[in-house]
């Protein structure tokens, strides 16, 4: 079935919060944040007195803290600022353009004090973000390491490498609309996850709150609940007694909005020269910003969880040490923890075949865990999977025989652009992360179904995959998708960590299962029968074994009075998405200009219900991904300022994707699926980075850092 | 991204274009698509903006003999398909296909591009190797200034207060070649090498496009294309960024003008698409 999203959102852009045209919005003010310019400073003073408008700091604001204990992001800082980009103040002003003006003119005066940029000066603790917890360290994951998985081995490697930091940039920037409505805050908000959001701002603003997401045009792990911004905006709409409209600028967004990735890692492998590998350690120091959001939490937790790949390798040691630096805190980026779990071990896999002399395939097919459920040494339980499987396709489709002969070929033709060839195999938890999903369907008049789903798609095409769930199970042709609005959905936990098929829609499908229960029995009593003796076959209720007698349509069992069931599901487990990517490229040695070739790809994500879905999942997935391996990268100066970038892969930079299918179904939750979201993003970074290396594997060099930037490949073969 | 308060006025001849121009804190508007970047960004603040896009007598292509001769307001569009530019300055259309994308082809002119002067521009540098002439107009008439002698710096030019570029006229050349490098479709140059005839110039390897004056002294006394090239980074003095050092920059200077001197010299396939 074709995705019912994309219609209006490619025809006519969707419904933004900036569209919102809500009457009760009427008259709003407009609000704007004066941001901190420098990375670690005391704030001297606050100046707004030459701005024709509303200014509110820190010393305005009578809210309770964020969160217990010092290491908490204030509202808006509060004598000092520690990342470029921290809100300071807020203005608010009845239009846009004198917004802007009287922004332009708030004077804040800074005393520096000096920044932490990067994970050394962090871990080195000289100056101190915090000085009161003694350390810069703010979270340890993982095992100490004994060293005694390495003794037997007969090779070992190891290399410091870096999963560099990404910014989210989606294509959306974060905004909201807040008004007052009878004592309770309303907010139009872009968010992954509404009744998140909704319980932070009202236990800061200690007042009820309604949430309603509008479309979202793009979120990555960035848009979780609610940023402070938002608490502050809510608060000044109350104490101006106006509604408040905020959108930042694109800049802005670059420094405000969280970022992702951020680690570097310490990976060191060890086997026998047959190319078993019998240790791996992964010994990674998470970059968390100024301030802890889930860099702090959960991507250590998924990178120590996720360390030991698609391998069964007897000893695998993991500990992430996330710290804090002066620069934007990290988060959730699609995949959160994953890629960079992945990387590293993708990455040990190639250095570990280059120094035994064996193609990187054959180690993996001797490494490749191949009976499930298997339990891996860093704690996760894998349902099930098919690792070889997948790589072979990919190979074969690719023709990887073949390929490796031609850039044999080149290579002694000495052709100035050289041909790679990089695989990453990947396993991934999906569905990890929050509790359960909450879920109601209604037939109502006309026979229309509605779903309410405490999921929240943005962009993923949930409603698409809910609708043909729905109209499958029950024969009816309209189905209605209500998502992200507080009110509407009693509860819900949202859209993250590729979760909500498995939990959204296992959630509204027992929720079909209830809906036709009860209809079968009012069918019974209005086809005066047993319940037992009635079927429900496209869309029409019958006397079983009757097939040409009077039905019951839909609409006619819910003439009077709808049919309705709500459901909370939460006897699910996590599922373990796997796949195998192949990647081609080709570098120019002279100028270091990498070219993506091909792109081969299995994703294996359990059953498939829309493959439409599921393939537009992948491709954006894989772009992400070439992009952090190919050209992203969020770097700073020493003094904490952004340095200029380059953001984004367009569809110039991608080759037409080759996608295999494979379908591995799991028996953890009652449709049979795992989550697709992720894996492509977390299998093609490590492809593409292996394959640009392979390319340059026979002028000495046998690792690259991500991204593969015409000049680091210049420097690492001149 | 909201511009500071400014005046908007639309004359409808050069005459009124220039008596308007002539007011404290004026600046032309054309295309825009420098000019109000800067503007949003609040770098750039003027208190009237003279909109000339739309005068049509200043957008124009038109042999005279052996000059191509090319109204302000001519579009990089107008440059990538006008039959005249394709066959007698294919250079420029050449160069003018590489700006931006689409939207900014539509937009841009020659005129904005080489008063806006950012030496990663691809225009100027292409304008410049084909040994140009800038007509200008001002409050004290009309004049012309050789491209050798307009870039005189980092977005500074040879123009004085209240002077517009009327046209540019390009002596006839079809011996040529370009090559700019970016990481991504549709970005600017890191690095770019425009050449026509006897002549090289680099982009963005300056605070203005750059001749290559060793490399093309060595060609007139004889070297080879590779020993030319090889020396095509000579007295250029480009930025230093993480990304992409001046040492970076100063080795793609050499490998570009190998291979636009070789495309140039028809030792490569390559024509205009
Ligand atoms: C997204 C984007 C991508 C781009 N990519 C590239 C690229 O790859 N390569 C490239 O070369 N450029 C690129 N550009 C810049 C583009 O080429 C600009 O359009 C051009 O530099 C300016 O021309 P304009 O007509 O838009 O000038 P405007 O922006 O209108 O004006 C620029 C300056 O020139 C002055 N001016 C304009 N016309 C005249 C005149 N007739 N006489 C005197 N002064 C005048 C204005 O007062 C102003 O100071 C890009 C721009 C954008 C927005």
């Amino acid at each position: 079935m074709a995705r019912i999203e994309d219609w209006a959102l490619i025809t006519s852009g969707g419904r933004y919060v900036e569209d919102v045209r809500d009457p009760a919005l009427a008259g709003c003010r407009y609000g704007a944040f004066v941001r901190s310019p420098v990375a670690h400073a005391r704030i001297t003073g606050i100046d707004g007195s030459a701005c024709r408008a509303d200014v509110f700091t820190a010393a305005d604001l009578d809210l309770p803290p964020a969160g217990r204990g010092p290491v908490v992001q204030p509202w808006l800082a509060r004598d000092v600022v520690r990342y470029v980009g921290e809100p300071v103040a807020l203005v608010v002003a009845d239009d846009r353009h004198r917004l802007a003006d009287a922004a332009a003119v708030v004077r804040v005066g800074y005393e520096p004090l000096e920044p932490v940029i990067g994970v050394e000066q962090a871990l080195a603790g000289e100056v101190l973000l915090f000085p009161e917890t003694g350390s810069n360290v703010v979270r340890v994951h993982g095992t100490s390491f004994d060293g005694a998985g390495f003794e037997g081995c007969e090779v070992v490697v190891t290399r410091t490498i870096v999963n560099q930091r990404l910014a989210p940039l989606p294509l959306e920037v974060r905004g909201a609309a807040c008004v007052w409505l009878a004592g309770r805050l309303v907010v139009w908000l872009p968010t992954q996850n509404a009744h998140a959001a909704r319980d932070l701002i009202a236990a800061a603003l200690g007042a009820p709150v309604r949430v309603i997401t509008p479309d979202v045009g793009g979120a990555f792990g960035a848009k979780m609940g609610a940023d402070p911004e938002v608490v502050v905006l809510g608060w000044a709409a109350r104490r101006l007694g106006r509604p408040i409209r905020w959108t930042e600028t694109r800049s802005e967004n670059l420094v405000a909005m969280t970022h992702g990735r951020g680690q570097r890692q310490t990976i060191t492998i060890g086997g026998r020269r047959d190319g078993t590998v019998l240790a791996f350690r992964l010994d990674a120091v998470q970059d968390a910003g100024a301030y802890p959001r889930s860099a702090a939490k959960l991507l250590p937790k998924f990178t120590c969880l996720m360390a030991a790949g698609a391998y069964r390798i007897p000893v695998v040691e993991a500990r992430v040490r996330a710290v804090l630096t002066n620069t934007t805190p990290v988060a959730s980026y699609r995949g959160a923890g994953r890629p960079e779990a992945t990387a590293a071990i993708e990455r040990a896999m190639d250095l570990f075949a280059a120094r035994i002399g064996m193609d990187p395939v054959a180690v993996r097919r001797i490494n490749f865990i191949r009976s499930f459920p298997y339990t891996t040494p860093t704690g996760a339980c894998y349902d099930s999977g098919d690792y070889h499987t997948a790589l072979d396709r990919v190979l074969a489709a690719g023709g990887y025989r073949e390929l490796r002969a031609e850039q044999e070929r080149r290579r002694a033709a000495g052709d100035v652009v050289a041909l790679g060839l990089g695989i990453g195999c990947y396993v991934e938890v999906t569905g990890g992360g929050g509790v359960g999903e909450g879920a109601r369907v209604v037939v109502g008049r006309g026979g229309v179904a509605t779903v309410h789903t405490g999921s929240s798609p943005h962009g993923q095409g949930l409603a698409s995959t809910l609708t043909m769930l729905v109209s499958h199970r029950l024969g009816v042709d309209q189905v209605i998708v209500r998502h992200g609005d507080t009110d509407l959905i009693a509860r819900g936990t949202g859209t993250f960590g590729s979760r909500s098929l498995q939990y959204g829609g296992s959630a509204v499908s027992r929720a079909v299962d209830l809906v036709v229960d009860r209809a079968r029995d009012r069918a019974a009593d209005m086809l005066e029968t047993a319940a037992g003796d009635v079927e429900l076959t496209a869309g029409v209720w019958r006397v079983r074994g009757a097939p040409s007698s009077r039905g019951l349509t839909w609409a006619e069992l819910c003439s009077a009075e709808e049919l309705a069931a709500d459901v909370w599901f939460d006897d699910a487990e996590p599922t373990y998405s796997f796949g195998a990517h192949l990647s081609v490229v080709e570098v120019d040695t002279e100028t270091g200009r990498v070219v993506l070739r091909r792109m081969v790809a299995v994703d294996d994500a359990g059953r498939v219900i829309n493959p439409e879905t599921c393939v537009g999942q992948r491709h954006g997935g894989l772009a992400q991904g070439i992009a952090q391996a190919l050209f992203e990268e969020v770097r700073h100066h020493p003094d904490g300022s952004l340095v200029d970038g380059c953001w984004g892969v367009g569809a110039s930079e991608l080759p037409d994707f080759e996608l295999l299918d494979m379908a591995t179904p799991t028996t953890r939750n009652p449709l049979g699926v795992k989550g697709i979201g992720e894996s492509g993003t977390i299998g093609s970074a490590p492809a593409v980075q292996n394959a640009v290396i392979d390319a340059l594997s026979h002028l000495g060099v046998d690792h690259l850092d991500m991204p593969a930037s015409p000049m680091r490949v210049w420097q690492a073969i001149s | 991204m909201i511009p500071a308060p400014f005046d908007y006025r639309r004359p409808g001849s050069v005459a009124e274009a220039l008596e308007l121009l002539a007011s404290p804190g004026a600046a032309l508007l054309a295309g825009g698509h420098s000019l109000l970047p800067l503007m949003k960004l609040r770098v750039v603040s003027p208190d009237v903006l003279v909109d000339v896009g739309a005068l049509a007598e200043l957008r124009y292509v038109r042999l005279d003999g052996d000059t191509v001769e090319i109204g302000a307001l001519t579009r990089f569009c107008d440059l990538v398909v006008d039959p005249v530019i394709r066959e007698h300055a294919p250079l420029l259309a050449r160069a003018a296909s590489s700006v931006g994308d689409r939207q900014v082809r539509h937009r841009g002119t020659i005129g904005g591009s080489l008063a806006h002067a950012d030496p990663a521009a691809d225009v100027p540098a292409a304008v410049l190797a084909c040994g140009g002439v800038v007509m200008v107009h001002g409050p004290d008439g009309a004049r012309r200034v050789h491209t050798r002698d307009f870039f005189l710096g980092r977005c500074r030019t040879a123009l004085g207060l209240g002077e517009m570029i009327v046209s540019v006229r390009v002596p006839r050349q079809t011996h040529w070649g370009f090559e700019k490098f970016t990481r991504r479709a549709l970005e600017w140059a890191l690095v770019g090498v425009a050449v026509a005839g006897e002549s090289v110039v680099l982009i963005n390897m300056g605070d203005r496009p750059v001749r290559a004056g060793v490399t093309e002294a060595a060609l007139r006394q004889g070297a080879s294309i590779e020993q030319a090239a090889g020396l095509a980074a000579w007295n250029t003095d480009p930025v230093d960024e993480p990304h992409a050092s001046a040492g970076f920059r100063q080795h793609l200077a050499r490998v570009l003008t190998r291979r636009a001197l070789q495309r140039a010299a028809g030792r490569v396939p390559g024509g205009l698409s």
